[in-house]
């Protein structure tokens, strides 16, 4: 199984909205951060929610956010993290 | 356009973390939606789009396992595991059971 993205690369969450089932919480969309490791390659949950086999599977990233850029209103440290798992497509490479 | 069930970082309420027991019928919920699973009728995916679809009415008042039953109950009449006649008789006949019993059926 191959990776499109390599630990440390900067991504960015495509900022779309389908109308189905997605694992890609809202507040994420259009948000950069960095890959902190691939936590494996499962098939594709918004299609199996439609009862489809997903296949092939797809690359899960452990991706990191700064708390601070995420919320205008963050009160907590400056240096607050946040990891989501996000799927190979919802991500684009950010410069 | 975020989806109501979407709701991370939105305004809410503190989160209250006390423990609680299961009522038996939730038990039996989570029971049936493993048997489903178990048996590759329906996916835990499946269960969550339905839980989504329940729009922002129901998906708010109903609980945690009144949600899962909805979903359970919308995805199998979809796949016509079960009809909505075959269902409703049944409901009624369990309502009809628990009032003959003194219970009161939610």
């Amino acid at each position: 199984m191959s990776e499109r993205f390599a630990r440390g690369a900067l991504v960015r969450v495509r900022s779309i909205h389908p109308p189905g089932h997605v694992r890609t919480p809202h507040y994420l969309r259009g948000r950069a951060g960095l890959v902190e490791a691939v936590a494996g390659h499962y098939a594709n949950p918004e299609e199996l929610a439609y009862g489809r086999d997903g296949l092939p599977p797809r690359a899960l990233y452990r991706v990191r956010f700064v708390q601070a850029e995420l919320w205008p209103d963050y009160t907590g440290a400056v240096g607050d993290t946040l990891v989501a798992d996000l799927y190979e497509h919802w991500l684009e490479p950010a410069s | 356009m975020r989806r109501h069930h979407d709701m991370g970082g939105e305004p809410a309420g503190p989160v209250v973390p006390e423990e609680h027991d299961y009522a038996p019928w939730e038990k039996r919920v989570d029971a049936i939606r493993q048997l489903l699973s178990a048996r590759g009728v329906m996916t835990v995916d499946e269960l969550r789009r339905g839980i989504e679809e329940l729009g922002p009415g129901a998906y708010d008042e109903l609980s945690y396992y009144q949600r899962w039953i909805a979903s359970v109950g919308n995805v199998l009449l979809e796949k016509g595991v079960v009809s909505v006649d075959e269902l409703g008789q049944r409901m009624a006949e369990v309502e009809a059971r628990w009032r003959a019993e003194g219970r009161s059926a939610a």
